[in-house]
């Protein structure tokens, strides 16, 4: 019971902080996409990465950021997008996860971050139904900012199936 | 003084739980036949210490049970009382139990109140038992006398401030009660002021005093007559026997009052003082649940004593119920103990360190060709440096593996009694040393096997005798260096593993195929196949679904392995070969396309240029080495990690004979890089685990490179090999 409280507890801070948050946007195939700004580590040019043998095609490899063993994977191949040349504005999101106890650094890469924005709560709009054509697990929601689409990325969740999960070792 | 002493409380527990161990090694030992009172010195030191600790802490609960076993110690030490089998065995659970209540303050977690209380009643009437019969059969069943055994009084004392202005001191107070009985002293902080407020004159301590004597009331007001008018003082007789428990309600797990009476008549006879504990805060449940509680736990202690038997069996359980909780609490931080001399050794390091490193660094300045010289000399010197740094530090991570040894002596006495065999445990090599990670790790794997071997490695006496063997089996566990690393053994002289019993088995399971022509060494190693367990009987002590092939991924994931080399008749060696670091490792760079990978040079045993002629292939798919007199697999690495290269005749690369749990195979690389310690990264931190690596590591460019898990390849090789033979079996 004592534990419930304190959860809820949480959980209400979480709301409360909640109403503005900054997020940082980038292009991927002409589209653009937000994540909350707290995600972010930081943003690092493409250096290449040592490529693991047996894992999805969406994980590029490792790299060593200070010290530390970091997956890389590519946004593109990860949403089913069209293959691009990695070019002058691609860049690195690090992003820094937590889900289910687990956190997890994690770098992506992307055609080109945008620009950062403050969003209210009550600008986010829940995702529409696409049918059972594209999977919205990844979406949290959508936003209008000067009469452009932003994608709203749960990047925890995101992270989490994409990297974590077993289930996407090949066979 | 609001004290931070949650850091003492660290320091303490990890006191308390060598006391504990010193206490259990030296009952172990103590022979009843010739009593060395040295050793019952060294036990009741160990108690001694822990009552005082726990005293310290305000764990009243922990103390006032450590107090009777002191007493029960003193009375031995004396030579009042002759040690008997029963009271080492009530000594032994006592230890168990001060365990279990350490870990649960530890946790603070609530503890078994009823099981203390029921224990300490045990101790107290073996007490007063003194002749040494075997007293702790029969108490259980008459507890109802224990309740007026230890009479006494509980006194609240609190001084007013300025008593010590009237020339009163406390002190004295406390020495005309010790007069009067055995006096406990626990003392009340909450007066206390902050530093600022402090006056040095006056004196704001309370005092809880448990007097443990039949005096009565008018000898105790006579004693407090001289402070009548300077303090506050409250007199209450107790039944101290639980009244230490019941009075505990600063210590953050105390043991609640209603938990404390054994059976429904101690209860009843209790009331009273429950009632009275009732008053204290905190404790505040209504009584009518607390007898219904009482009622349910002593239903559970009678069943408890109904089923016992020989007192092991009752042991072992508890001790088993009890182990998750065990294992929660090392998980967490915990510290290590370094001698002295290891702490001076890397301070002199890091001294000659600093020295190269203001070497080097005056090349900074200005440098030209003509030092290149120097230069290079204080590179190597720095080189050196480093090396020695690493290999002193990680030594202040070595700990002898007697520490997980030592819980074995008691293990193998309680399993024996229990399974009924005799067994001598022979121990040797505890002072080897191996990492403390690796140390933590082992000791579960390690009961397992020693429970395995005990059960069904050892026979029964008759059989023994029968077979031609002395009565009393052996077990020996052994630990010894070898290479860069540790090698425990655990053997046993029992029956040896049932060659043809294992390959129905297997057959049956389908883990190998009826017509594989299986070497011997090869069918025992299949006890550890998952899915194995030949196990008739599922006993209590081994066979609980834990099999052996978690105890082989146990280790594995430790970097080591364990294989099994066993004599039908003659008896069964577990060996187990472990790294003893898991940080760093020495490794053989090899080149496969343009990537570098790690092979942990412990699983090398050599590498050579290949000789076309030497090749041949088995059934079009699967390449053979003929290294010597021996044909060994051919593993091509590009194609196993699907990597792109141009070396893929077998004249232009090199083969790597590497082995891992007895088996060999040829790992066929692009050419070899060079060797050099790496430090192993892990890959599950951001990532999660890849088969066939063990972790990845940054090479001197500060590129990542990835460390080969060479057991883990062998095994998915050879298993789908092993699918391939066996179509009826299932994909899947």
């Amino acid at each position: 019971m004592h534990n419930s409280a304190q959860v809820k507890e949480q959980d209400d801070s979480i709301q409360l902080s909640a109403g503005t948050d900054q997020y940082l946007t980038f292009m991927l195939a002409g589209e653009e996409y937000g994540l909350n700004i707290l995600n972010v580590q930081e943003i690092k040019g493409w250096e290449g990465a040592t490529p693991i043998p047996n894992t999805p095609d969406h994980i590029l490899g490792v790299i060593n950021l200070r010290g530390t063993v970091v997956p890389i994977i590519d946004l593109r191949k990860c949403f089913g997008l069209e293959e691009n040349e990695f070019g002058q504005t691609t860049v690195v999101i690090m992003v820094k996860t937590y889900c289910e106890g687990n956190e997890r650094v994690v770098g992506m890469v992307v055609d080109a971050v945008s620009e950062v924005y403050n969003l209210n709560a009550n600008e986010i709009e829940s995702t529409p139904s696409m049918g059972t054509v594209v999977s919205t697990e990844y979406i949290k929601g959508l936003a209008t900012v000067e009469e452009k689409m932003v994608i709203l990325l749960n990047i925890n969740h995101m992270i989490e199936v994409e990297v974590g999960k077993e289930a996407y070792i090949l066979p | 003084m609001s004290m931070d002493m949650s850091e003492f409380l660290e320091v303490f527990f990890e006191e308390c739980s060598e006391g504990l161990d010193v206490m259990e090694t030296g009952l172990l030992n103590l022979n009843i036949d010739a009593v060395d009172v040295e050793e019952i010195n060294t036990i009741f030191r160990a108690a001694h210490s822990i009552k005082g600790g726990s005293a310290t802490f305000d764990l009243n609960e922990i103390a006032g049970f450590t107090h009777v076993m002191e007493t029960l110690l003193d009375q031995m030490r004396s030579g009042e009382r002759t040690p008997v089998t029963a009271d080492i065995d009530l000594l032994l659970e006592s230890v168990d139990c001060l365990r279990e209540m350490i870990d649960a303050t530890k946790a603070e977690d609530d503890l078994d109140g009823a099981r203390v209380a029921a224990l300490k009643q045990r101790l107290e009437k073996a007490l007063k038992n003194k002749g040494g019969e075997d007293s702790s059969l029969s108490e259980t069943e008459e507890p109802e006398i224990i309740p007026d055994t230890v009479k006494g009084w509980e006194i609240e004392f609190y001084p007013k401030p300025e008593m010590l202005k009237n020339g009163q001191e406390p002190y004295r107070l406390f020495e005309a009660l010790r007069k009067l009985g055995s006096l406990d002293v626990v003392s009340q902080m909450d007066r206390v002021p902050s530093l600022q407020d402090l006056d040095p004159t006056q004196i704001y301590i309370g005092w809880r005093l448990f007097l443990h004597s039949d005096a009565t009331e008018a000898q105790l007001r006579d004693v407090f007559a001289w402070v009548e008018d300077s303090c506050d003082y409250q007199l209450q007789s107790k039944n101290l026997g639980n009244s230490v428990t019941t009075t505990a309600e600063q210590s953050k797990s105390s043991v609640t009052p209603e938990k404390a009476p054994v059976t429904e008549k101690a209860s009843a006879k209790n009331a009273g003082d429950q009632q009275k504990a009732e008053v204290v805060p905190e404790s505040g449940k209504k009584p009518e649940k607390d007898s219904e509680q009482a009622q349910k736990k002593s239903a559970q202690i009678a069943d408890r004593a109904e089923q016992k038997g020989p007192a092991e069996v009752k042991k072992s359980t508890v001790a088993e119920n009890k182990k998750p909780s065990k294992a929660k609490a090392s998980g967490e931080g915990g510290s290590i103990r370094v001698s002295i001399e290891k702490i001076d050794s890397l301070i002199n390091l890091v001294g000659e360190l600093i020295i190269t490193q203001s070497m080097l660094s005056q090349f900074t300045d200005e440098f030209d060709m003509s030092q290149i010289e120097s230069l290079r000399d204080g590179l190597g010197q720095l080189t050196r440096n480093s090396r020695e740094l690493q290999e002193t530090a990680m030594q202040i991570r070595m700990l002898p593996i007697s520490s997980s040894f030592n819980r074995f002596p008691r293990l193998v006495r309680d399993l024996s009694a229990k399974l009924g065999k005799k067994v001598e445990l022979k121990i040797s090599g505890e002072g080897t040393e191996l990492d403390k990670t690796v140390l933590e790790k082992i000791a579960d794997p390690l009961v397992h096997l020693v429970r395995n071997s005990m059960d069904h490695g050892l026979e029964t006496p008759d059989i023994r005798k029968a077979s031609g063997k002395s009565e009393t089996g052996t077990v020996h566990l052994n630990a010894f260096h070898e290479g860069g690393n540790i090698v425990i053994e655990v053997s046993d002289d029992g029956a040896g593993l049932n060659k043809k019993k294992i390959l129905e088995k297997a057959v049956e399971r389908g883990v190998v195929s009826a017509d594989e022509n299986l070497a011997d060494d090869e069918i025992n190693n299949l006890i550890f196949e998952p899915g194995f367990s030949t196990a008739e009987i599922v006993s209590d002590v081994s066979g609980r679904g834990v099999g052996m092939d978690v105890v082989r991924r146990n280790i594995n994931e430790l970097g080591g392995q364990i294989y099994i080399i066993s004599e039908e008749g003659k008896g069964s060696t577990l060996s187990i070969r472990l790294p003893l670091t898991l940080a760093i490792i020495d490794g053989q760079l090899v080149k496969v396309g343009k990537e570098a990978y790690v092979i942990p040079m412990l699983s090398i045993d050599e590498s050579l240029q290949i000789n076309p002629k030497l090749i041949n292939r088995y059934k079009g798919r699967v390449d053979l080495y003929k290294l010597r007199e021996e044909y060994i697999p051919v593993l091509r690495l590009h194609e196993i990690f699907g990597l792109d290269t141009d070396i893929t005749n077998f004249e232009e690369g090199l083969l790597v004979v590497v082995e891992a749990e007895r088996k060999r195979v040829g790992l066929f690389v692009d050419e070899l890089l060079g060797q050099q310690q790496v430090v192993i990264k892990s890959l599950e931190k951001n990532y999660r685990k890849v088969d066939c690596l063990s972790g990845a590591t940054i090479l001197g460019n500060g590129t990542v490179a990835l460390i080969m898990d060479v057991a883990s390849l062998i095994r998915k090789h050879l298993l789908s090999q092993g699918k391939q033979n066996l179509p009826t079996r299932d994909a899947a």
